[in-house]
């Protein structure tokens, strides 16, 4: 008995030291490896003629249109994608109705068609061989190789970022509350800017940043659907892949390192927000 | 006010939810709809509230047709079956929600919000609480936030959907006590759905016993007890 009590008692949920260890050094040589590593590198190309050479980079006209180009295309396509995120996941989680497992299921689909053959089927759509398309440019209207067609395959392929993220977090919210602030004589606006909005903020914010970094970084549909026009057409991506292609590859690593310092800086905003209002995150977590 | 019920039926899809039933409350009465799960209580209540729309039938509220009104415009005090509170709120602004909601032109001045909401929590006898969020407060709690909630729009009727499903025994009994005091001193028509027959039965001034989409039998508790309608009232009383 005595030899039992000695032994420190062990909390069932700990490992070994040994395996302890092990886990957590796995998981930062992973971690090292395959994210801090290639993001490193990516700086360290980009500064390889120092801050100089990485500036005349953003001089570069075409360097300069690829980025206006790809924020352009964000600040359009994340608000759209946004609202019909909302409205898709609204519908689809407050209403029933028939066609809801097929509508749940195209929703998902720009997931599982590949970028190149969204792309494909804009071109297919819009272009100058279709009837539609050959009316559009006889209208001066053209959408392939032109921005609408970036726009259009941006919006499909960013589509189920935002509704993907809201539709778990309202369906397991119900309708109750919803249905307490219209019996208190609330409009359904009223009701979805006071209650359902606030109820889902955090999720549609993920939702959000999601969206963005996948519209700024899109490559595949785009590159089809742009025709990669330098300084009309090209975004970040593609002129990224023409300035490697080229062996520029400064160029091409600072705008690359550009794009990755927006994606950060969207990650950034995001805990900041959340370390923001932690309080308010705590009070509002479930009952 | 007094409600009518005129031959009022609801299907969902192929699924008959409510037969034709009528049923008449008495203005200022406290009455229990009784019932296992399944017998349309909710359903009933629900299309008093306007969160559901009948298959057909006709409601009145105060002898006026009442059918057609939206939920909005029914002004029927909700306490719905696990409170519904909004979590992003404190307990003062989810009280206040509902005098926020009115139209500008009869919207109460800040002051005056103020005022009603404190009246209303020390009605429900927790004057303290008004800056809490609803997962600071216990079950009990709660279930009295949303009365108070549910009273601040100066409803024309109370409607409760089980609402003491969501707590223990003994604050049960308490707040059975509660729900009676605040009837007798609003002498609002008070509607309250239940599958717990000691609860409908010490409660409530009239019981309605429901089953399958039908009513079964409408009485005084006493009544019911003595005279059971059916061999389910007899069997679902008894037990």
């Amino acid at each position: 008995m005595s030899d039992i009590a000695l032994t420190r008692p062990v909390p069932v949920t700990s490992e070994p030291p040994l395996a302890r260890y092990l886990l957590i050094g796995f998981a930062v040589v992973f971690v090292t490896l395959f994210l801090f590593a290639p993001l490193l590198t990516v700086f360290a190309e980009a500064l390889r003629q120092g801050w100089a050479g990485a500036l005349d980079a953003l001089r570069l006209p075409d360097a300069q249109a690829a980025i206006r180009m790809t924020l352009t295309i964000a600040a359009i396509a994340v608000p759209i994608n946004a609202a019909f995120g909302i409205a898709a996941a609204w519908a689809i989680t407050k209403f029933d109705f028939r066609g809801k497992a097929f509508l749940i299921t195209l929703i998902d689909l720009p997931f599982s068609v590949s970028p190149v053959v969204a792309g494909l089927m804009l071109v297919l759509l819009f272009g100058a061989n279709s009837t539609l398309g050959g009316w559009l440019i006889a209208n001066d209207m053209p959408i392939v190789f032109a921005f609408p067609g970036i726009l259009l395959a941006t919006l499909f392929i960013t589509f189920p970022f935002v509704a993907r993220e809201i539709i778990p977090v309202m369906m397991e919210q119900g309708r109750a509350e919803e249905e307490a602030a219209l019996t208190l004589g609330a409009s359904g606006w009223r009701t979805f800017f006071t209650v359902t909005l606030p109820n889902i903020r955090w999720a549609l914010l993920y939702g959000v940043l999601l969206c963005n970094a996948r519209a700024m970084g899109e490559f595949g549909a785009v590159a089809v659907v742009s025709g990669k026009i330098r300084g009309e057409t090209a975004t970040m991506p593609t002129m990224i892949e023409m300035f490697y292609n080229e062996y520029l590859s400064v160029a091409a690593f600072t705008l690359a390192a550009v794009l990755a310092m927006l994606a950060l800086l969207t990650l950034l905003l995001k805990s900041l927000l959340e370390w923001r209002h932690a309080d308010l995150l705590a009070a509002t977590r479930r009952h | 006010m007094n409600i009518e019920i005129e031959e009022l039926a609801k299907e969902f899809g192929t699924e008959r939810a409510l037969h034709p039933v009528s049923l008449s409350i008495p203005s200022g009465a406290l009455i229990a709809l009784l019932g296992p799960s399944g017998s349309g209580k909710t359903t009933l209540l629900r299309i008093l509230a306007g969160l559901e729309f009948p298959t057909s039938g006709r409601v009145l509220f105060g002898g006026q047709d009442a059918t057609g009104l939206s939920v909005q415009e029914r002004r029927a005090g909700f306490v719905f079956q696990q409170y519904a509170l909004f979590k992003h709120m404190t307990v003062f602004e989810n009280i206040a929600y509902g005098l926020r909601a009115r139209k500008r032109h009869e919207r109460p001045t800040e002051a005056e919000i103020g005022r009603r909401v404190n009246r209303l929590l020390e009605l429900i006898q927790l004057p303290e609480i008004g800056t809490r969020y609803p997962n600071q407060l216990s079950g009990g709690q709660r279930q009295r936030v949303a009365l108070a909630r549910a009273l601040a729009i100066e409803p024309r009727m109370l409607l409760l959907d089980e609402p003491f499903g969501a707590l223990d025994a003994k604050v049960r009994k308490e707040l059975r006590q509660g729900l009676r005091e605040i009837h007798d001193r609003t002498g609002l028509t008070t509607v309250f759905v239940t599958h717990d027959q000691e609860e409908a039965m010490e409660l409530a001034d009239l019981v309605v016993v429901m089953s399958m989409g039908r009513i079964e039998q409408v009485g005084k508790p006493a009544e019911i007890r003595a005279k059971p309608a059916s061999d389910f009232v007899r069997a679902f009383t008894a037990a």
